[in-house]
């Protein structure tokens, strides 16, 4: 008998770990303070990624994205990795 | 002495890895497409420059999953040789077959320019054509050859040799200003742990005639030959 899945929306954030420099974000940083935007200690760049997929629940669904992070969406040397999973069904 | 030439969409620089192999050098070479699985055959793998998958996510990240890198890790386990150029670098650091990672260069801009380089290990499978602490001239093109590894990394791979090159001036000095990419410790090229994969940055393939402006390049071909003349029986 088939298990019923829904559907579910990771939210996925993965950014430079704070121990490496961000020269991306520097550039950021250094163009608002040329733009006048006063008092800007720091700007991290990093990538936002939504995933929609299928899982049993909320459970087996953050696991599955736990493992797709882990496998290819960060790289462990440099990159932290935070997500939310979200109910995506209707 | 057989070059497998993988080739990844995206790819670029497996014809230049061709000519140099075959007219420059006299040896062969044979394009492996990236959905292949066997190796047998070869006594080396060349993993090209280029943008292998348009460098989604991140340089190699996507490569590093095709069929073909399954069959490079066991390769790469049987002690052969394994040169990954640009790219191919960044692709043998996300396969985990070498540390650290490749990261934006420093001032954020595509450098396409030729750089002096200093051999720190002229006893590997990859140097062994070169004097200990000669300097030779390659160019570079990249955008993400920032070689970047945690303090930890960087001390036992300078203590064991597996430094290969480091960026230097035309005298040889390690400078920061000689340092293109913002690379950790000017480091241009690493090693394994074994000394049978080599990652670099650097184009050996694009300069290995007279009428390119050197033949620098040729030194790194060279030396995977005479390692295999070495170990024939």
């Amino acid at each position: 008998m088939a298990v019923a899945t829904k559907t579910f929306l990771a939210r996925v954030e993965v950014t430079l770990k704070l121990t490496v420099n961000d020269p991306q974000g520097n550039t950021v940083k250094g163009a608002l303070a040329s733009l006048g935007f006063d008092g800007v200690s720091a700007v991290r760049v990093g990538k936002h990624m939504e995933i929609r997929l299928t899982a049993e629940g909320a459970a087996e669904a953050e696991r599955r994205v736990e493992e797709m992070c882990r496998q290819l969406l960060a790289n462990p040397v440099i990159e932290q990795y935070r997500f939310t999973i979200e109910s995506a069904e209707g | 002495m057989r070059f497998a030439i993988v080739v990844f969409p995206g790819t670029w620089s497996d014809r230049d890895c061709s000519h140099a192999i075959t007219d420059d050098l006299g040896e062969e070479a044979a394009y492996v497409w990236h959905r292949e699985r066997d190796l047998s055959g070869f006594d080396a793998v060349v993993l090209p420059g280029g943008f292998s998958y348009g460098d989604y996510l991140r340089c190699g990240a996507i490569a590093r999953f095709s069929p073909v890198m399954e069959a490079v890790v066991e390769f790469a386990k049987a002690g052969k040789p394994v040169i990954g150029i640009c790219n191919g670098f960044q692709v043998l650091c996300e396969a985990g077959l070498l540390p650290g990672v490749l990261m934006r260069n420093a001032d954020l801009r595509f450098h396409c320019e030729d750089v002096y380089l200093r051999t720190e290990n002229a006893n590997t499978a990859f140097t062994n054509a070169l004097m200990p602490g000669s300097v030779i001239r390659l160019p570079i093109s990249h955008g993400e050859g920032n070689y970047y590894a945690d303090a930890a990394t960087l001390d036992a791979l300078e203590a064991s040799g597996r430094v290969a090159f480091r960026y230097c001036d035309a005298e040889g000095g390690v400078t920061a200003a000689a340092n293109p990419n913002g690379s950790a410790r000017n480091i241009a090229g690493v090693l394994n742990e074994a000394g049978n994969v080599l990652g670099m940055m650097p184009h050996p393939e694009r300069l290995t005639e007279p009428v390119l402006g050197g033949v620098d390049g040729l030194a790194i071909f060279r030396s995977m030959v005479q390692l295999a003349a070495t170990k024939a029986p």
